[in-house]
């Protein structure tokens, strides 16, 4: 995989306050990778130095080999970039933003015309395209912001949370567009949105008071889940306490829990060591003492869950 | 170039995209009507020449011209766009260039459209063309240090009626070094050399020589000067904030 963006030791201090400490990492060509954190807890600010609005304090970044702040303009000729909030001309139309992002970027003439018809196409801004961008909704100002950062299809593509303020449709649709688009392009996605990097990322960095507190695949951190692969049975309430006594005798599983009781039948939450896959054990032991499962379920463990755990321990 | 010409096109196109460039011209219009005729007593002085309307020009533009720089970039770091702009492939030298033409356009433009005092005047007299052109140039010139240093004020703040007074104090200072008043505060302490330096630095003096029909070098080295130093000024401003 061909390495796009890097960043090393990458540092921001405002005065005395440290919005980013020392953050590394790499995208590579087809690579989705989501950028999460609590805000405040730098995104924007690493993304604003990587696009070149801030400037570091210390350490380096590099888009295609060319440093952010050497090279700058090299930088930003080969990123797309949709800054936090998506901020735009409130007295142009999105016909006219575009055509003015464009010609910032060296486009012009037929070839203009044909990115700006293929962007708009691609955000479906047809019907708005010669609207105030001041009077459109929310969702369509967030894809006007969208299509100029696609507009002259860069190799890189940094969106700071490409979905706020999008209903469900309009999420998903914007999802579809970065998944179709990652196969040629290395893609940072901040987001807070937990679902969003199970459905669009391939990786995840997380970040909390300006350091990085992971840096794994969605199903990695998925396995780091304190209910990853817990088994969550509903039997007869009679013969719950019976269960849950033979269930702690297996040495692969950690806790059993009594969490729900409804109407004669009893749910046990069993918690595996270190989570082991557990699931064909409890049932075959159930099975063999003749308890009947009425309902059986694995967990894969919460991605929030972990992202609570996270963050929260850098906080203290 | 073309980073330079975009900008300052959509600049242009954004004083227009509200009624407030209208109202601006109006107003200098208005304005500059009023005093030529009522207070700088155009008829009465029996004359066919334009020193009655252009006389009166740097005090119009010490209000109206901060007001188009106040928004250049006040305005864009209260809507944020200002993140979108300088993500952009553009020097930032190149954004602050297309943003100062825009707004120097702007007031040429309204400039140009009192060409009516010019038709008056050649209507009912023979007046010098030369001085009258050398005038409007003069007039224009002073309006783009104006702009210049507006602009300036204007990258400082989010704030556009902050942007407005700053400017507007800082041209008053520049338009009125060469006055007794401001001299006076200066040549109990310092000596001649320094007093002398403040008074070169006076736009009113410069204008009051272009006026006469006298584009001297001196004149067109300190103009070109000084709106090349803002300029410079506004770009380290604009990068400082970058690296705040």
């Amino acid at each position: 995989m061909q390495e796009m963006v890097r960043l090393e030791r990458l540092t921001k201090r405002f005065g005395d306050v440290r919005a980013v400490e020392e953050v590394s990492f790499s995208v590579g060509r087809g690579e989705v990778l989501g950028f999460l954190g609590p805000n405040g807890a730098g995104k924007s600010t690493t993304m604003r130095m990587l696009t070149g609005y801030l400037l570091p304090t210390s350490g380096t970044a590099k888009v295609m080999g060319f440093d952010v702040v050497e090279r700058a303009r090299e930088v930003k000729k080969r990123i797309g970039y949709l800054p936090e909030g998506a901020p735009l001309y409130a007295d142009m139309s999105p016909l006219a933003l575009l055509r003015f992002v464009g010609g910032m970027r060296g486009l012009e003439g037929k070839e203009l015309e044909r990115k700006i018809a293929r962007a708009i196409e691609l955000t479906s801004l047809e019907e708005v395209a010669h609207r105030p961008i001041d009077t459109l909704s929310k969702g369509f100002r967030r894809r006007v912001g969208l299509a100029q950062a696609i507009l002259h299809d860069p190799p890189v593509l940094v969106l700071d949370e490409p979905t706020d303020g999008l209903d469900p449709n309009q999420k998903h649709e914007v999802r579809k567009l970065i998944k179709a688009m990652s196969a040629e392009k290395a893609i940072i996605v901040s987001t807070h949105i937990l679902e969003e990097v199970d459905a669009v990322c391939d990786r995840a960095v997380i970040i909390a008071r300006g350091r990085i507190v992971a840096d794994a695949t969605p199903e990695e951190l998925e396995r780091r889940a304190p209910n990853h692969n817990a088994v969550r049975v509903t039997i007869d309430r009679e013969r719950a306490e019976e269960a849950a006594t033979a269930l702690r005798t297996l040495n692969t599983v950690r806790e059993v829990r009594r969490v729900e009781e409804v109407d004669g039948v009893a749910t046990l939450l069993v918690l595996p060591t270190n989570g082991a896959d557990i699931g064909a054990t409890v049932s075959q032991l159930l099975h063999a003492r003749g308890i009947r499962v009425e309902r059986f379920a694995v967990e894969r463990g919460r991605l929030d869950e972990v992202f609570r755990a996270l963050t929260a321990n850098a906080a203290t | 170039m073309d980073v330079v010409r975009t900008v300052m096109r959509r600049e242009l196109a954004a004083y227009f995209a509200t009624p407030l460039a209208y109202v601006f011209i109006v107003i200098f219009l208005a304005l500059a009507g009023a005093f030529t005729f009522f207070v700088g007593g155009f008829f009465e002085r029996g004359q066919a020449d334009l020193e009655s309307f252009f006389v009166f020009h740097p005090w119009l533009y010490l209000f109206l011209v901060p007001a188009v720089a106040m928004r250049l970039w006040a305005e864009e770091r209260r809507t944020g766009t200002i993140e979108l702009l300088l993500t952009l492939p553009a020097s930032t030298f190149e954004i602050v260039l297309g943003k100062f033409l825009a707004a120097w356009i702007f007031t040429g433009i309204a400039l140009a459209l009192t060409f009516p005092f010019w038709i008056i005047v050649n209507y009912l007299g023979e007046p010098d063309n030369g001085v009258i052109l050398a005038s409007y140039l003069g007039s224009w010139a002073i309006a783009g240090a104006f702009i210049a240093i507006g602009a300036c004020a204007s990258a400082l703040t989010k704030n556009q009626v902050i942007a407005f007074v700053l400017g507007a104090a800082i041209c008053f200072l520049f338009l009125m070094s060469g006055v007794d008043l401001v001299l006076a505060a200066f040549k109990p302490w310092a000596p001649p050399v320094v007093v002398d330096i403040v008074a070169s630095f006076s736009l009113l003096t410069h204008f009051n020589e272009l006026m006469k029909g006298v584009v001297s070098a001196a004149t067109a080295v300190y103009l070109v000067t000084l709106v090349a130093c803002c300029l410079i000024v506004n770009t380290l401003i604009v990068e400082l904030e970058k690296a705040a």
